[in-house]
């Protein structure tokens, strides 16, 4: 009698738990390609772990404070790892609507992946979308910052360059009134003719030959 | 009587001011491309040969002309004949073309240099959807890298006819590349050298066209740096300087570009290996860790055999992971600068750092040839005297920049890179060889190449080998000839010209044709600069004529 109801029971689990059943998920879990050489096994301990997680999920929707480990059923666990599971309720006749056990995943999603040493690449339940965590956003964007030090950098020294060429600009303009302003023009100038710069002619350089005459002086005053 | 010109402080700065121009962003992203396309080492040989054939002979030849006449390009080919004063009026037009959209490229450097002080780089990863889920759509569909490019730097639209409105970032960003510029043509002469496109019938014609257009001739620039030289310079050593170092500087720029590429393809196939194996982990429950590169062909054919219709339904999902297919990616222009690299750098370490000296490098090139290209504008207005009586030389560089940048922000619009497509694609290319060929008949047969001999003589007291004389007068005009005859004959007989828009959808490129007035303006920038010849010819033909018309009833 009791080995019939034994196996009433499991045959009811399995019927509950199946590949593709209503309100099953599967679950894939890659450990090497997260762990390298430091991967687990994966056996039974570890899949009472999982049970343990899953209920305590559970356990935090309003109404369903009573989930048991008991509750929670696996089957198919493959090489891969990766395996199906439904969560009962306590009558364990029927399974807990999907709804509900995926918003439980969802909101405890980090605390299973780290009671497994996972992340939400190497620990999925499919059909259960993670929520990804956004990037970190500053208030200011840090490009303006960088680009508004080297904005000031560059307006500032246009600035000086502008203001030290008006300077000097003034300061060439008052020299040359103070000594006579041809002859310094002319020193300054270089011809061009047909294109060839050519010395100017030595304006400064000539010397009065005493030696001629004054136009003055040849005639001789009455 | 003239006001002394300023010069050089020494021909050393000059050389670097002419190198900086030349070496540009043409060495880096194509000149890569092209060894690529045509056969690798191989196609060194047409570089090579045109360089010595075309390149350095047209160099030499630029340089003579601005050392020689001493002025900007205007002022020097109204020297040589004053028909020919369109030559150098054209030169300026393309110039002022080419500052109006090449500051553009400076622009999108600072954004990516601005942007590369975050950690993780902000194009390694995709940004998430609306609720938080999974990644951007988009971004899923093309790379995170190409994501980035398109969506956030560019905010392309999807047609040249959607213009949407003018985005504040690179906008920001251009007015930051301009003032740059500005800071460093502010003082003229004195700041610029401080530091400081270009077996096939293909291979020869992409040779000759990339030395062209590398060198930066008919610009105006290289006559307006050397018209501030001495008179007694050595142009001729510093022609075949500039031109060697920009060649090695192309070839160099191509070995670091292919290392890059084989770094890029190899981490792609082994993610694509990756991909692979986990498809097949998950669809057959596998151990995890079981499926490795090396036995992984093995076991697709165990599965294969064992599981035949699930390994069916799931092979069209199983992409065939070639290392090769991967080298074979050619990109040029900004998709190699901004795509290509980027995605490289995102997977090397301490990938801050590299792309902070990547982009810094970029500016440095792009800015080099900026300051090339306003010289080129500045010199002839500076020269002018009814420009300059009236301005001081800062504020005639203001203006040139504030126009320049006003109207640069018709390439931040969401439009805006199929503009800078057209403009980097139209503006410079048929126009240069037009003005390239005028320059070297001018010169040669209209001036005298005599004459032109005699005078370098006078001026730098050394005498013309035959070899540039030949260049110059028979083999280098042909060359340009035949050239501008190809690619006349391509234009025409490709009939309607297309460009590549961004699909967002689809997240890739589709081939879209231009509407009628892209196409108007295209035509409009081509014939604005080679109009200006024969109409320059023109005017100064009628005004002659009215001049002997009012002598000829006096005497």
């Amino acid at each position: 009698m009791l080995w019939l109801l034994f196996f009433l029971v499991t045959a009811i689990h399995a019927e509950l738990c199946q590949p593709g059943a209503e309100n099953a998920f599967k679950v894939r879990l890659s450990i090497r390609t997260a762990l390298g050489d430091k991967a687990y096994a994966w056996d039974t301990n570890e899949e009472y772990l999982f049970k343990a997680m899953v209920a305590f999920s559970m356990r935090k929707v309003p109404n369903r404070e009573a989930t048991e480990i008991s509750h929670v059923l696996l089957c198919n666990v493959t090489q891969r790892v990766s395996f199906w599971f439904v969560v009962t309720d306590p009558s364990k006749n029927h399974t807990l609507p999907a709804v509900e056990v995926q918003s439980a995943i969802r909101m405890n999603k980090n605390r299973i992946n780290n009671a497994f040493f996972l992340n939400d690449q190497t620990l999925e339940f499919l059909k259960i979308p993670s929520t990804l965590a956004p990037p970190m956003d500053p208030s200011v964007p840090i490009w303006i910052i960088i680009f508004g030090v080297i904005f000031c950098i560059i307006i500032v020294a246009i600035a000086l360059l502008i203001l030290s060429g008006i300077w000097q600009r003034r300061r060439k303009n008052k020299e040359p009134s103070e000594v006579d302003d041809a002859e310094d023009k002319c020193e300054n100038m270089i011809t061009i003719e047909n294109g060839i710069p050519s010395d100017p002619l030595d304006m400064k350089g000539g010397h009065i030959n005493d030696a001629f005459m004054t136009e003055d002086e040849r005639l001789t005053p009455l | 009587m003239e006001k002394a010109r300023p010069l050089w402080a020494n021909s050393l700065q000059f050389v670097f001011a002419c190198i900086s121009y030349a070496v540009g962003l043409g060495n880096v992203w194509r000149f890569p491309y092209l060894c690529q396309m045509y056969g690798g080492g191989s196609f060194l040989v047409p570089y090579i040969i045109m360089l010595i054939v075309e390149g350095m002979p047209l160099l030499y030849l630029e340089l003579a002309v601005g050392q020689r006449m001493r002025q900007g390009s205007i002022g020097a080919w109204r020297t040589i004949s004053p028909y020919l004063s369109g030559v150098g009026v054209a030169s300026v037009v393309v110039s002022f073309f080419l500052s109006m959209y090449y500051n553009v490229i400076n622009a999108w450097a600072f954004w990516y240099l601005f942007h590369s002080f975050q950690d993780p780089l902000p194009w390694s990863v995709c940004p998430l959807n609306g609720n938080h889920t999974g990644y951007d759509e988009e971004c899923e569909k093309a790379s995170s890298t190409q994501y980035f490019w398109y969506r956030k730097t560019l905010n392309i639209s999807p047609s040249l006819q959607e213009n949407g409105g003018v985005q504040w970032e690179p906008a920001l960003c251009l007015l930051l590349a301009w003032l740059v510029v500005y800071l460093c043509i502010l003082r003229g002469t004195e700041s610029t050298g401080k530091i400081e496109q270009l077996a096939n019938p293909k291979a020869w014609i992409n040779a000759a066209t990339q030395i062209f257009f590398s060198l930066g001739l008919g610009f105006g620039s290289l006559i307006a740096f050397a018209s501030y030289n001495e008179p007694s310079n050595n142009c001729q050593k510093h022609a075949i300087i500039v031109s060697l170092i920009n060649s090695f500087t192309s070839i160099f720029a191509s070995i670091v570009t292919f290392s890059i590429y084989g770094f890029k393809a190899t981490f792609n196939y082994e993610n694509c290996l990756k991909k692979v194996s986990l498809l097949l982990t998950n669809t057959f429950d596998l151990e995890d860790g079981f499926l490795t590169a090396s036995n992984l062909e093995q076991v697709k054919g165990y599965l294969a055999s064992a599981y035949p219709s699930k390994y069916s339904e799931m092979f069209p999902q199983i992409k065939n992971c070639s290392l090769e297919s991967e080298l074979d990616t050619a990109v040029q222009g900004t998709g190699l600068a901004f795509i290509v690299y980027t995605e490289a750098i995102k997977n090397m370490e301490v990938s801050q750092l590299w792309s902070v000296l990547y982009f810094f490098m970029l500016l440095m090139l792009g800015i080099g040839s900026m300051l090339g290209n306003t010289a080129a504008i500045l010199t002839p207005l500076t020269d002018s005297k009814i420009i300059s009586s009236h301005l001081p030389k800062e504020a005639i560089s203001g203006l040139v920049c504030l126009v320049n940048c006003a109207i640069g922000m018709v390439f931040t619009m969401e439009a805006g890179n199929y503009w800078f497509d057209i403009f980097n694609d139209y503006a410079a290319t048929l126009s240069l060889l037009l003005i390239v060929l005028v320059e070297t008949i001018a010169v040669c047969y209209v001036y005298g190449l005599r004459r032109f001999e005699s005078d370098l003589k006078a001026m730098t007291g050394r005498a013309v080998s035959w070899y540039w004389k030949v260049m110059w007068a028979g083999v280098s005009p042909l060359l340009i000839v035949s050239l501008f005859v190809f690619y006349l004959s391509d234009y025409i007989l490709t009939g309607t010209l297309k460009y590549q828009a961004w699909d967002a959808s689809q997240g890739q490129l589709v081939t879209k044709d231009y509407p009628a007035y892209a196409l108007a303006v295209i035509g409009l920038l081509v014939a604005s600069s080679t109009m200006c010849i024969p109409l320059a010819a023109l005017g100064t033909f009628v005004q002659r004529r009215l001049k002997r018309g009012d002598a000829d009833p006096v005497a």
